[in-house]
């Protein structure tokens, strides 16, 4: 039995011949570097440091950074050092959580609005009508209406997401379904979940990676914007957001409450955008002059 | 061209119908109870439970739903639960501060990142093209409060060239005012110039690969006055575009700001609202929010069906 | 050549040239003084909300008819004189000449009562009073008369009750509003006038002097003696967190910083022209317990937790600066007229030893117990710091931060942890809350339905009416001796010690009555 058309080679296996261009590509270096040794020094935190980010010392608040305490101590005499890298912890389980969360959740729901007229016309209204209120605003809503918690915190962030995300598939899946291999395949008879599966999903990983890397960076920030308005984890937790709102107040006092989680937040948003832009120059080009805009 | 107009406005409709569906429920899966905020710390419960009697709050949740669809149809986004005063009125004399702001912010935008954009994809690859792009990054990677805590520090309390916080209206004071809103509105645009330099960028060098750049080129114009009055020209509509949907990122960078500079817009008051769990402001902020956006967007679609006749729906 | 440096320099003078040009227009306008107020004003109402920004905002647009002096005194205000039969049951005051309500509206005896009366429905004093009182009328235009049941000794200081609630005078259309309903109308005949038409809530509150107001001749003292109204105009500006409003104080963008936290205040230190005071009223940290649910419906639980507490580490941790805070056993407060050393157990210094004996005695068997917090700043440290100390005596303790009325809601209740109750809450209260026997909440022992907590004592309740109706200041003495012994041997609540916050102005700012509530008459701005 001879197809009509051959399939062209797979994009999992284009993103797997691109792998060795990847190491070549400076940003990819840079971003990923930096990401890998920031990700280590958060996981390995509890060997890097002996101290309990948690301990509160009465007489020692507020010390400026020295040998005993690098990053100096917060207004409750807690290690800054110790809460910083144990805070990276929650902030980048948050961040790939949410990104992951977000990108099944959208994919899912951005292949079903790409293969039946009625669950897109349902899908596509509700997705609009979540476009139209600003992510920040409807995370703030819901975790201070649900209660701060990883769970909460998680959807809440992903929940602004996903509509990006299916909008993203949905765009791909009405596309490739145009291809005449796929148009072959759906004539063939093959059942529509595993055309979806075999053809058309693919097609979504190069952008879906893309868009996935920088909802991780967004994800993060959001962490920190919701500590910073006062409405993220219960304080008890070091996340970034969290020891940045409480250097907030004693900021001018003791700046490396503040300056440290902020370097640490800071260096490791832009290591994964810069990552993000260094896959997406690689893994699609064409991607990278048109989709760019939106991280 | 009036009936496609039309069409664009009817399919607005709905989604501001979706908004008001979301908003309700979410708001209804609170934990917390505002009954006990106003009876305060030392009431009975009886005294809360005819609070709570008062306001509604004990009648079931479909009932709840229809009175307040009905009410918001009707534009009554209902009374602030701690200070009494119609949610619409509260959001209308917050208006202006938000709308100066922003306006600024997308001048700003418009009158730096435009032509950096445009200036990155006309020297493509060289290092102003990196130096920019870089920006860009680093634009979308640091937070917006770290932005206007580091201008208040430089610009306001070591330099002491404008004010800390604070709004003046323009319509009382210009001069005033503009102190009041440089620190601000950079901090705000900050977000919005990383995306607009972006998206100008790409749409740019898409235009340069066209054929008609290449003539005009070719024809022997000036190199700048191809950029300029062929490229930028034609690489307008994407730009525009994702300003209309960059609006969003506006909004939430209005939150933040505002909260930074106490400037007592609507972002203010959001915040406001959130942290004292004042549910009628929060719903009728978020439905605000929404047909802000709804609005743009659409104001956005009309002006394509109106300038460009290639788009057809 | 000119340098990039040059070049930056010269655009930073073009522009300050431009910002000199717009800089604050001439004072030729009526002095208005801008303030930075603890919270922002959302309730008008001082009697159906018992906030502290309430309360301060009631009193600059009220009066009172007796009003609290420095020295935790009742002071004649609104009222010129007043008599008291022999048998103590009838009460006559006479209002002060003069008085009218900011409609032009005369006060009238009438107005007092329905006020007083509206009072009395919110206020713990105020139903103590309500339930002795057999009679309250209006002889004549100026005359109250109040006729009681018992003798009750606390008259004068329920009339002049200091904070939350705080009976205000208003007019009786407005008074006889339902007291959980929200007055509309702020209409007071206190010093200064409230602008209806400029409040903007969460923005900005702002009060004119009223000129027909008729202050006391004694000089001011607290919330007692002549209110002269000295500048024309007050803002208060609401502000998102201390920091911007620091910043706003170092750059005469406002005149006053009402009260601030040691922590804020050393961000102060040394600023240029900006005087810093130290308020005399004084918070209170504490740890309450549940008293419903077990562990800590075992005194011995309780007792344990007393003697694992240091005030000295509290205060080192939440407060930090020694000049700002105070190691103080006193359940009334420290530099108050009840203040003693009674009974006092463990809390100064920790016994860590002696506190586990005591758990291994108890009927604590290592259950999780949950400590509930509110997201708010004035709590930030007491949770984690109480959390460390259960821990160091080997009590599993687990801690649930909500939002500030779900904090509310939640205490209240008196069900088991697993059904949405609690065993721990931290508290904080002012000495103001706490000095009077009668009105301090720790000492509210009705069990179930009492202050959250429901401390079941029936001898401390017996103890307080023996105490209302005392009026021998030295009888009055011993009772609350007896009253505190009985606290720290059944352990109520542990105190955490007291501190000290602070207020901030312009060096143009004169004369800020140093009061535990603050007060706008008498300040002056040049």
């Amino acid at each position: 039995m001879a197809l009509a058309s051959a399939p062209p080679p797979s994009p999992a296996r284009r993103l797997l011949a691109t792998g060795a261009g990847l190491a070549r590509s400076r940003t990819l270096v840079i971003g990923g570097g930096l990401l890998l040794l920031l990700v280590l020094l958060s996981l390995c935190a509890s060997w890097v440091t002996a101290t309990d980010p948690l301990q509160i010392r009465p007489r020692a608040r507020l010390r400026a950074p020295d040998w005993t305490y690098l990053f100096g101590t917060d207004s409750l005499g807690r290690d800054v050092f110790s809460r910083v890298l144990h805070g990276g912890q929650v902030s980048l389980m948050v961040g790939l959580l949410s990104a992951a969360l977000a990108a099944a959740v959208g994919t899912a729901v951005g292949l079903l609005a790409g293969i039946s007229r009625l669950v897109d016309a349902v899908v596509m209204r509700v997705v609009d009508g979540l476009m139209a209120i600003p992510s920040l605003l409807l995370a703030v809503a819901i975790v201070s209406l649900v209660g701060p918690n990883l769970l909460s915190i998680v959807s809440a962030i992903a929940i602004a997401e996903v509509p990006r995300v299916t909008r993203l598939v949905r765009g791909v899946v009405l596309t490739v379904r145009e291809e005449p291999y796929v148009r072959a395949a759906e004539g063939l008879g093959i059942p529509t979940p595993l055309l979806l599966v075999r053809h058309i999903l693919p097609s979504c990983i190069a952008p879906l990676v893309v868009q996935t890397t920088h909802m991780i960076a967004a994800a993060i920030l959001a962490e920190a914007v919701l500590g910073f308005l006062g409405v993220g984890f219960p304080p008890e937790l070091p996340t970034w957001g969290n020891i940045l709102a409480e250097g907030r107040p004693v900021f001018q006092r003791a700046p490396w409450t503040i300056v440290f989680p902020g370097l640490f937040l800071g260096a490791t948003v832009l290591a994964v955008n810069i990552l993000g832009d260094g896959l997406r120059d690689r893994l699609d080009p064409r991607l990278a002059r048109t989709v760019k805009a939106t991280p | 061209m009036g009936y496609l107009i039309l069409k664009r406005i009817a399919a607005a409709v709905p989604v501001v119908l979706v908004v008001a569906t979301i908003v309700f429920f979410l708001l209804r899966l609170s934990p917390g109870d505002p009954a006990m905020v106003l009876a305060g710390d030392m009431a009975s419960p009886q005294d809360v439970a005819e609070i709570r009697a008062r306001l509604g709050l004990d009648r079931p949740l479909p009932v709840q739903y229809a009175t307040w669809l009905g009410e918001m149809a009707r534009g009554n986004f209902g009374v602030s639960i701690l200070s009494k005063q119609p949610v619409l009125d509260l959001i209308r004399a917050r208006l202006e501060p938000t709308f100066v702001l922003a306006f600024c912010a997308i001048v700003l935008t418009v009158l730096l990142a435009v032509p950096l954009g445009a200036i990155a994809a006309w020297y493509h690859n060289s290092w102003i093209d990196r130096v920019v792009m870089a920006m860009s990054v680093a634009g979308f990677s640091i937070p917006a409060f770290v932005i206007g805590y580091l201008l208040i520090l430089g610009f306001s309390m070591s330099l002491d060239l404008f004010p800390s916080q604070g709004y003046v209206s323009p319509f009382d004071d210009p001069l005033a005012a503009a102190r009041h809103l440089v620190l601000p509105s950079l901090t705000l645009a900050v977000v919005f110039m990383a995306l607009i330099a972006r998206v100008t960028r790409s749409s740019v060098l898409d235009v340069l690969g066209e054929d008609f750049v290449r003539t005009a080129r070719a024809k022997g114009n000036v190199e700048r006055r191809v950029l300029w009055r062929h490229a930028l020209p034609n690489a307008a509509i994407p730009i525009i575009t994702v300003i209309g949907v960059g609006v969003a990122l506006l909004i939430s960078g209005v939150v933040v700001t505002e909260s930074v500079f106490n400037i007592p817009g609507v972002g203010l008051l959001t915040i406001d609202a959130i942290l004292a769990r004042d549910y009628p402001i929060v719903q009728g902020l978020i439905l605000f929010f929404a047909l802000v956006f709804v609005g743009v967007n659409l104001l956005i679609d009309i002006i394509y069906v109106v300038v460009d006749p290639r788009i057809r729906y | 050549m000119m340098n990039r440096r040059d070049l930056a320099s010269l655009l930073l003078a073009g522009l300050a040239t431009v910002t000199l040009i717009g800089g604050p227009a001439a004072a030729a306008e009526p002095k208005t003084l801008k303030v930075s107020p603890h919270a922002s004003l959302r309730v008008l109402d001082p009697i159906t909300t018992n906030a502290y920004i309430t309360r301060n905002h009631g009193y600059l647009v009220y009066d009172t008819l007796f009003s609290m002096d420095a020295g935790f005194r009742p002071q004649p205000q609104m009222v010129q004189s007043w008599t008291v039969s022999d048998d103590k049951l009838t009460y006559d005051f006479v209002l002060r000449d003069g008085l009218a309500f900011h409609d032009g509206a005369p006060v009238t005896a009438e107005d007092c009562v329905a006020s007083l009366q509206r009072w009395a429905k919110r206020d713990l004093v105020g139903r103590r009073l309500a339930a002795a009182t057999a009679e309250m009328k209006a002889v004549d235009p100026r005359t109250i008369r109040i006729v009681l049941k018992a003798p009750f000794g606390q008259m004068l200081q329920a009339l002049s009750k200091p904070s939350s609630f705080v009976p205000f005078i208003m007019p009786k259309r407005i008074a006889d509003t339902p007291p959980d309903q929200n007055i509309t109308e702020i209409v007071g005949s206190g010093p200064f006038k409230f602008v209806a038409g400029e409040f903007q809530p969460g923005v900005k509150v702002v009060y004119e002097r009223n000129t027909a107001y008729v202050p006391r001749s004694e000089a001011p003292s607290a919330m007692a003696g002549g209110k002269v109204a000295k500048v024309d105009r007050i803002e208060w500006i609401s502000f998102p967190d201390m920091q911007a409003s620091v910043n706003a104080l170092k750059k005469g963008e406002i005149d006053l910083i009402e009260n601030m936290t040691a922590d804020v205040k050393a961000t102060l230190d040394g600023a240029a022209d900006v005087v810093i005071q130290k308020r005399s009223g004084k918070s209170a940290a504490t740890i309450r317990f549940n008293w419903s649910q077990p562990p800590f419906s075992d005194v011995k639980v309780r007792k344990a937790v007393q003697l694992a507490v240091s005030q000295r580490d509290y205060m080192d941790a939440i407060i930090g600066d020694e000049d700002a805070y105070q190691i103080c056993p006193s359940m009334f407060i420290c530099g108050t007229p009840m203040e003693s050393n009674a009974g006092v157990v463990g809390t100064v210094e920790a016994d860590l030893a002696k506190a586990k004996a005591m758990l291994a005695q108890s009927s604590y068997k290592g259950e999780r117990v949950v400590l509930i917090t509110p997201n708010i700043v004035s709590f930030s440290g007491l949770a984690p710091l109480t959390q460390q100390v259960l821990r160091s005596i080997g009590i599993n303790a687990e801690i649930q931060t909500m939002e500030w009325s779900t904090f509310l809601s939640r205490r209240t209740l008196e069900k088991p942890v697993a059904e949405g109750g609690w065993n721990l809450a931290n508290a904080v209260f002012t000495t103001l809350d706490l000095y009077s026997p009668l009105a301090n909440l720790n000492f509210d022992a009705r069990g179930p339905g009492a202050y959250t907590g429901f401390v079941n004592d029936p001898k401390t309740e017996a103890l307080k009416n023996t105490f209302a109706a005392e009026s021998d200041p030295a009888k009055q003495k011993a009772i609350a001796e007896e009253m505190q012994t009985r606290a720290y041997d059944q352990v109520f609540y542990i105190p955490l010690g007291i501190y000290n916050n602070f207020a901030a102005y312009r060096s143009n700012v004169r004369n800020f009555i140093d009061s535990s509530i603050p007060v706008f008459w008498g300040i002056e701005k040049n």
